[in-house]
């Protein structure tokens, strides 16, 4: 390397003067019509990020942006996902061969080779051609790995039960309800609790109570007959085991929290 | 007057070399949509750093609200969302924003690899670029974890599970993001915080920079 003594430098600057002029030729020498950067091709560049940002503040304003309940580090039974961009190495992790005593091959190999080309590509793509159709090899690669995205992201969001992740997420309101009601009582003694909650909040064997809208004569039924949803039992029948008295007391109480 | 202040600025720091080298330049046609409208891929790159400058700005308001403890992140969040002037559109544009720059972003690489861009004399800029890539993947991470909610926690343990796995280092790497070898908890929530507002941000402006810089000393590839 040329370094030091007998360099020459442009002026007094550290710039070295080259024989050859390094400065890339000036694009008035590229065929066709140029355009100066400012102001001229800025302002057209501000029409484009103008368009663009009315397309994001409309996307903001008609979803807003999700946000679950707290982190509750207890609840095990949570199904967890990434961001949509992850979903490829997530699904990838799914599969026999990238998982278990494999894991390592879809957590840490797949994912670093694939970066790792991208970060050589040069390198590796040496070739004077730079037309995507004459160099096929290169081509080829990106759009199979292309197409492998695609796909392992179509396979995770296909294969997830978004219903289920949507209600195993939300944001459950508190009940405000009075401990001294004697519904409330029979509420704790009986098997309800043991389901649906000391909060009514719900538990992963029974539905949160607030908000199901349900009436009295509605809760009455379903703690002696129980909820059947689609042909199957979704809650037994019989759950319920006392007075008709303390079930008419039951229900007029259930009645203030699912009415919230 | 704004000349005048120019060129008393000008006269004692010759600035306008520095002008020159930044705005004064001849945009060539073939990546000029004005005059061929496939051209508009050349916009992806611009348009990637125009959603990184909402992102910054929209993060710096976010953080006058935000709380990184575990009793109060996902608090302050809740309230940003429900009760704060706008605290919802300002926090819909850093959440989709997240998506926006990681689609542009993608696209501007698949962009610059279709037109046989990165290649000699400008494989460092492209190297410069995927760390670029590396990097907001990295923000993505790390910020999908700051609302404390369930899914923020819950694909995070994930993350550091898929991190721990890493040969030779990868309990390391866990307790550097996690602050545990166990817990996922309030150690972890600052950590990420830092990383997500400090760290990362710093590497990415560091990397902008170079990114640019070499954009402008060696010009834009000529046309196909």
């Amino acid at each position: 390397m040329h370094r030091g003594k007998g360099m020459k430098f442009v002026g007094d600057s550290r710039i070295r003067s080259y024989e050859k002029n390094r400065i890339p030729k000036d694009y008035s020498e590229y065929p066709g019509k140029t355009e100066a950067f400012w102001p001229n091709f800025l302002l057209k560049e501000w029409i484009i990020g103008a368009v663009f940002l009315v397309g994001y503040l409309i996307l903001t304003a008609a979803h807003p942006s999700p946000l679950e309940r707290q982190a509750d580090p207890t609840d095990t039974g949570y199904i967890p996902l990434p961001d949509w961009y992850f979903l490829q190495m997530y699904q990838l992790l799914k599969y026999e061969f990238a998982s278990g005593p494999w894991n390592i091959v879809g957590a840490i190999i797949m994912p670093g080779l694939a970066i790792g080309a991208l970060l050589l590509v040069p390198f590796m793509d040496t070739s004077k051609e730079r037309r995507p159709f004459k160099r096929p090899l290169p081509t080829a690669f990106m759009l199979l790995t292309l197409f492998a995205m695609i796909y392992l992201t179509w396979e995770s969001v296909a294969n997830h039960d978004w219903e289920a992740a949507k209600a195993q997420g939300e944001i459950v309101e508190e009940a405000e309800f009075d401990t001294s009601d004697p519904g409330y009582e029979i509420y704790m003694g009986q098997s309800c609790v043991t389901c649906h909650g000391e909060n009514f909040e719900g538990t992963p064997a029974g539905v949160p109570l607030t908000g199901t809208g349900h009436t009295p004569e509605e809760i009455a039924d379903i703690a002696v007959n129980g909820v059947v949803k689609d042909g199957q039992q979704t809650m037994p029948a019989d759950a319920f085991s006392g007075s008709e008295e303390e079930l008419q007391q039951l229900a007029e109480f259930l009645s203030t929290v699912t009415q919230q | 007057m704004l000349n005048k202040i120019y060129d008393w600025v000008d006269e004692r720091l010759d600035i306008t070399p520095i002008w020159r080298d930044i705005a004064d330049h001849e945009v060539p046609e073939h990546v000029n949509p004005a005059h061929h409208f496939s051209a508009f891929i050349y916009c992806f790159g611009g348009l990637t750093f125009f959603i990184t400058v909402i992102q910054i700005l929209s993060g710096m308001f976010l953080t006058m609200y935000y709380t990184p403890d575990i009793e109060n992140a996902w608090r302050s969040v809740y309230y940003l969302q429900n009760e704060v002037a706008f605290g919802e559109i300002v926090r819909g544009m850093h959440h989709w924003g997240a998506s926006l720059v990681i689609v542009m972003m993608f696209l501007h690489t698949l962009r610059v690899f279709f037109t046989g861009s990165y290649k000699k004399p400008r494989e460092l800029n492209w190297m410069v670029g995927v760390m670029i890539f590396v990097v907001m993947l990295g923000l993505g991470f790390t910020g999908y974890l700051l609302p404390w909610d369930m899914k923020a926690l819950f694909a995070t343990k994930v993350g550091i599970e898929i991190a721990a796995s890493v040969p030779f280092i990868g309990e390391w790497i866990k307790i550097l993001l996690a602050g545990d070898s166990t817990i996922l908890g309030a150690q972890t929530l600052t950590r990420f915080f830092a990383i997500h507002v400090f760290f990362l941000p710093a590497a990415l402006l560091g990397l902008l920079a170079a990114h640019f810089i070499m954009i402008r000393r060696q010009g834009i590839s000529g046309p196909l």
